[in-house]
């Protein structure tokens, strides 16, 4: 017989229930998301292609997400975005992640005085508004592509700084750092063989964590019209271009929007998942 | 105590100063002389250009105007709009107030529901957390929108008259605020319930729902107020995207319109604006930290 | 007053299910007063907790018969539970730090128990938490009652726990390691307190010794079976079992190696002083240690002899007062001029998982330590590791494997001094001894020098040859082991040594 006891531990059992099957559904759609980047030809035909007949039409077995006000099929464009969105969002996370790296480290390696005065500012910029700060940049830069990219990335610079020199501080510090001392080896050394690679090891998890925050924001900035101009098939674009037909034609900018959500949940999902595997390893 | 507030008042002014100077040196860099963009679209003659310069003191060294810059920044003058030729200070006075109600009541919207979310349907919070941060907010709206007003009719479809108004816009911003706050506050609680005080909570014969209500609550309240900077970054990043979906007037339409236009004193001045906020807000979180944690008031 | 009779308790987990206590049976009797003594993992903890309902999450406890207070426990519903909690039942935990809510005051964490089990008016509440408070010879009881546990000292705090535990009049005290968070002197101070006291005791420790000032009857559990029971004193003059004689042999303890001659002088250090903002963590410290020498610093936290271990090791630079390390100056100079001699003094930590690299393996761990090319097999060997451990990370490794790794890395650079702060107060007491032995053995074949830092008394009589013993900054006595340890001549000293619970074994 049992006796009644005190609460589960919900905490691991949680993480573990969304981790099997959501892992694997993420997974397969992150790799079709990077199939329809690099080949979009593979799955639709052109997304640029009008047909006047079949404007606004409703999913159905030859256009599985519809046509929009110009007769282009949903499907084919959402494909083809994926190219534009993904591009955009992968190059403003390289750029948040190199300068990020860089800042961090300089910030942890630093004296005192300095590593204050950065770190105040990546605190302060960083719980500061992404959209707001993506807008000053563009407002002085103007609107397009490229200016969009550089404007995500800049806006990401101050957490993946912040989150490097956090962890630059700490390991800094770590016994195993200090202790190294005992083998008479050179500060450039210590850093090299001890600090590099435990502060580096967790950049690629929260790089995937941070892509996805990249393609929330690229959406979001492109709905307000500051990125890839029509007739591109860009993903917050094509949103906001469906959104003049939302009382006839919900399909138009609900399912591209629907697809932006997955992508980013995978990325979480598969995000949390290596920190998870990642932490198993680091830790007892 | 006191000494504590006055740190983190002189911090604010540091980080207002900061912000403010960020923003001129923005002016400074922004393509273009800055009679190019007064001048915008609108007639070039050398008189007019002239007339701008001696207007806008655009002849004086560039410190003068720095200074001259800070000061009236400091007396609420933050110079005027290049697009709507108006005060600036006016362009957003006259934009506040609809901003502040919807900001206001996704606010209360996000923390009640992430309170319930939280304590009673606790299995639901993690994936319900996961889609709401992960979803678009224009893709909220929009999904609301298309069932709640155009097929159901039951709130309006744009504008800013009344409570009904108000209702959609709020929802839609305080989703995800709810997702991630109900988030912070379970693994807090989860975590409070598995300390070793817990333990000894329990061994009184205290009830479960005690235990979580006496002890474990304001344990996680203190992760969950960190969370308040961030939502607040949620809301203003928020209003700017979810005014457009709704077709709200406020401080969004405004900022997305001199982004636009390249309407650079407006955008510094929500800037500024922002991080006003920003210090305030930190302020009050860190005295809640004082309120709700003891160790810490040891100065 | 309890019987038991097979008790097995089983964790769920969600990778694995844990078998913790395999099949437990005693009884306690009114006014008796038991221990249950194991090694980490030994299902004592779990075993004391089953009997208020509070095995743990995700536990399954099963029982043939399960009698508490004259009731079948077995039928409990979780109400029959929570009455028993605290009115028939008190729970004392480790550490009141963490054991008390560190949010409110312990006045209101004393008054909740008797919000639960009686019917008296706030107002009486806070009069009887007061009186509670004096009951456990808590000092100015108005006042502490309104202070939070992190204000109090650990004594004070572990004293408002106890007096939690008797809110409700309990029959019944379950002690769960009651004393281990504390300094020695506090310990007595509070095993004193649980002497006082006429309820029914349970008393779990990992510490014979502790158990044994205080129990009358002790159960020995390893790895959740009890392997050996039986009153306190019969139990330890002729136990059965070799797992209880094991752990009898390491707590009364034995002199380790001999004071051969000692050699030149390794380490000198004089006039050490340390500052940290006002306050003087070190005052006016000299030590010397010569070859072959093992030297116990002893003291109590906070007395300043980790920073007296950081100074010595070149981590931090004295206010004044300076160290020299072979004959060379070793502190005011740059890092750079002590790298050549530093192989030649090494460290041994307390946490030897934090001072490992977590991304390296044991392979690469001591290889750093060793001279280019050197392998590292031998040295596994020579403190009793096999190469299979070669390969494996850090936290792999049980915390007796690791601090012999650690002792590898240490011993891998041939130094001439080894510093090692609390290398032992992490291990089980089996554990523990064979350590000792290691290092006894290290200084005995190569010669080396240990500075041996601890808390624990008992473990630098059993090591050192001479001792230093360290209070508020200062040493205030010095000597040999036996000097020392049998005629103290300090007042603090003598404190201390009047603290540690002994075990008085008759052979």
């Amino acid at each position: 017989m049992t006796i009644a006891l005190t609460r589960p531990r919900t905490v691991r059992l949680r993480s573990l229930r969304l981790a099997r099957p959501g892992v694997v559904l993420a997974a397969m759609f992150l790799i079709l998301a990077l199939i329809a980047a690099a080949w979009p030809g593979l799955f639709a035909g052109d997304p640029l292609r009008a047909d006047p007949l079949h404007v606004l039409e409703a999913p159905s077995g030859t256009h599985w997400f519809g046509t929009d006000q110009l007769g282009r099929d949903v499907f084919a464009r959402v494909v083809h975005g994926a190219r534009h969105s993904l591009s955009i969002s992968v190059s403003a996370t390289l750029i948040a992640v190199g300068s990020g790296i860089l800042l961090g480290l300089l910030a942890g390696l630093s004296h005192k005085l300095a590593d204050e005065a950065l770190s105040r500012s990546f605190d302060a910029l960083s719980a500061f508004p992404l959209v707001l700060l993506a807008l000053l940049f563009i407002a002085i830069a103007g609107t397009g592509t490229t200016s969009l990219i550089v404007a995500i990335g800049l806006s990401l610079v101050p957490h993946f700084a912040r989150v490097v020199r956090a962890q630059t501080f700490v390991v800094r510090r770590a016994a195993y750092v200090t202790h190294a001392v005992a083998f008479g080896a050179p500060r450039s050394r210590l850093v090299l063989r001890h600090v590099l690679p435990n502060v580096l090891g967790p950049i690629p998890v929260l790089a995937v964590i941070g892509l996805g925050e990249a393609i929330l924001l690229a959406a979001g900035l492109s709905f307000l019209g500051m990125g890839p101009q029509p007739p591109s098939p860009e993903w917050g674009a094509m949103i906001s271009e469906g959104r003049g037909y939302l009382h006839i034609a919900w399909w138009a900018s609900v399912l591209p929007g629907l697809v932006v959500t997955a992508t980013i949940i995978s990325l979480t999902v598969a995000g949390r998942f290596f920190q998870r595997r990642f932490e198993g390893r680091e830790l007892p | 105590m006191i000494t504590a507030i006055l740190r983190r008042a002189g911090a604010g002014v540091l980080v207002l100063w900061a912000a403010a100077t960020a923003a001129y040196l923005a002016l400074l860099a922004a393509p273009g002389s800055t009679v190019d963009a007064i001048i915008g679209d609108g007639a070039d003659t050398p008189g007019i250009r002239a007339q701008i310069t001696s207007e806008w003191h655009l002849d004086r060294p560039a410190v003068v105007q720095y200074l001259d810059f800070l000061w009236r920044a400091a007396h609420g003058d933050l110079g005027r709009s290049y697009l709507l030729q108006r005060p600036v200070s006016d362009v957003i006075g006259s934009q506040l107030l609809p901003t502040v109600k919807l900001a206001a009541a996704a606010a209360v919207f996000g923390v009640l529901l992430a309170l319930v979310l939280a304590l009673v349907a606790r299995r639901l919070t993690s994936t319900f957390g996961l889609v709401l941060v992960s979803t678009p907010p224009f893709l909220i709206g929009i999904v609301l929108l298309s069932v709640f007003s155009f097929r159901l009719g039951w709130f309006p479809v744009s504008g800013d008259r009344g409570f009904a108004a108000l209702v959609l816009p709020a929802i839609t911003m305080g989703l995800p605020i709810a997702g991630t706050l109900a988030q912070v506050l379970r693994d807090g609680l989860d975590r409070a319930l598995d300390e070793p005080f817990a333990v000894t909570a329990r061994a009184r014969g205290l009830r479960e729902s005690a235990v979580l209500t006496r002890h474990a609550l304001k344990h996680a309240l203190l992760p969950a107020v960190t969370m308040l900077g961030w939502s607040f970054g949620v809301l203003i990043g928020g209003t700017v995207i979810i005014e457009q979906v709704f077709g709200r007037p406020g401080l969004g339409q405004v900022t997305v319109q001199a982004v636009n236009a390249s309407d650079l004193p407006v955008v510094l001045a929500v800037v500024i604006l922002a991080a006003a906020v920003f210090v305030v807000i930190n302020t009050v979180t860190d005295l809640a930290y004082l309120l709700i944690d003891p160790r810490l008031r040891r100065s | 007053m309890i019987t038991l009779e097979d008790l097995r308790v089983t964790f769920h987990l969600p990778r694995r299910t844990v078998e913790a206590v395999r099949g437990v049976s005693f009884t306690i009797e009114p006014g008796e007063r038991v221990a249950i003594v194991g090694e980490s993992g030994s299902g004592k903890s779990v075993t004391a907790r089953s009997l208020v309902g509070l095995a743990g999450p995700g536990a399954r406890v099963d029982a043939t018969t399960l009698e508490i207070d004259g009731r079948d426990a077995r039928r409990f519903a979780p109400r029959d539970w929570r009455h028993l909690r605290g009115g028939f039942a008190g729970l004392i935990l480790q550490d009141a730090l963490v054991s008390l809510d560190p949010l409110r005051t312990v006045g209101a964490e004393i008054a909740e128990v008797l919000r639960i089990h009686s019917s008296k008016t706030r107002f009486e509440r806070t009069k009887e938490a007061l009186r509670l408070l004096e009951e456990v010879h808590v000092p100015e009881p108005e006042r502490r009652a309104g202070q939070y546990p992190h204000q109090l000292s650990g004594g004070l705090r572990q004293r408002a726990l106890i007096a939690s535990a008797l809110a409700g009049g309990p029959k019944l005290l379950i002690a769960d390691e009651p004393t281990t968070a504390l300094d020695a002197t506090v310990q007595a101070q509070i095993l004193k307190l649980l002497a006082e006291r006429r309820e029914t005791l349970l008393l779990i420790s990992h510490d014979l010794a502790v158990v044994s000032t205080l129990a009358d009857r002790v159960l020995v559990m390893k790895d959740g079976r009890l392997v050996e029971s039986g009153a306190t004193r019969k139990l330890l003059s002729g136990a059965d079992h070799p797992y209880t004689r094991q752990l009898i042999a390491a707590a009364s303890g034995r002199r380790r190696g001999t004071t051969s001659e000692p050699g030149p002088v390794v380490i000198e250090a004089t006039g050490l002083r340390k500052v940290y903002g006002d306050r003087a963590v070190v005052r006016d410290v000299g030590v010397t240690i010569r070859r072959g020498e093992i030297v116990g610093l002893v003291g109590e936290s906070g007395s300043g002899k980790t920073t007296v271990a950081q100074l010595l090791f070149g981590l931090v630079e004295p206010t004044s007062g300076q160290v020299r390390f072979e004959g060379q100056r070793f502190s005011g100079v740059p890092e750079r001029a002590r790298r050549p001699l530093r192989r030649r003094l090494q460290f041994i930590a307390q946490d030897p998982l934090s001072a490992f690299d977590p991304r390296w393996t044991v392979r690469r761990i001591v290889a750093e330590a060793l001279p280019r090319g050197e392998p590292v097999a031998p040295v596994l060997e020579r403190v009793g590791l096999g190469e299979e451990v070669l390969d494996r990370y850090p936290r792999q490794l049980s915390g007796g494997q690791r601090q012999r790794v650690a002792i590898a890395r240490a011993i891998a650079p041939r130094p001439s001094l080894i510093i090692c702060d609390e290398p032992v107060s992490a291990l089980d007491v089996s554990v523990q001894a064979q350590v000792l032995d290691l290092l006894a053995e290290i200084r005995e074949r190569d010669g080396t020098a240990l500075l041996f830092i601890s808390h624990d008394l008992g473990v630098v009589r059993d090591l050192a040859d001479r001792v230093l013993v360290m209070h508020d900054g200062q040493v205030v006595e010095g000597g040999t082991s036996k000097s020392v340890f049998e005629q103290p001549q300090h007042e603090y000293t003598r404190q201390l040594l009047a603290a540690v619970p002994t075990l008085e074994v008759s052979a």
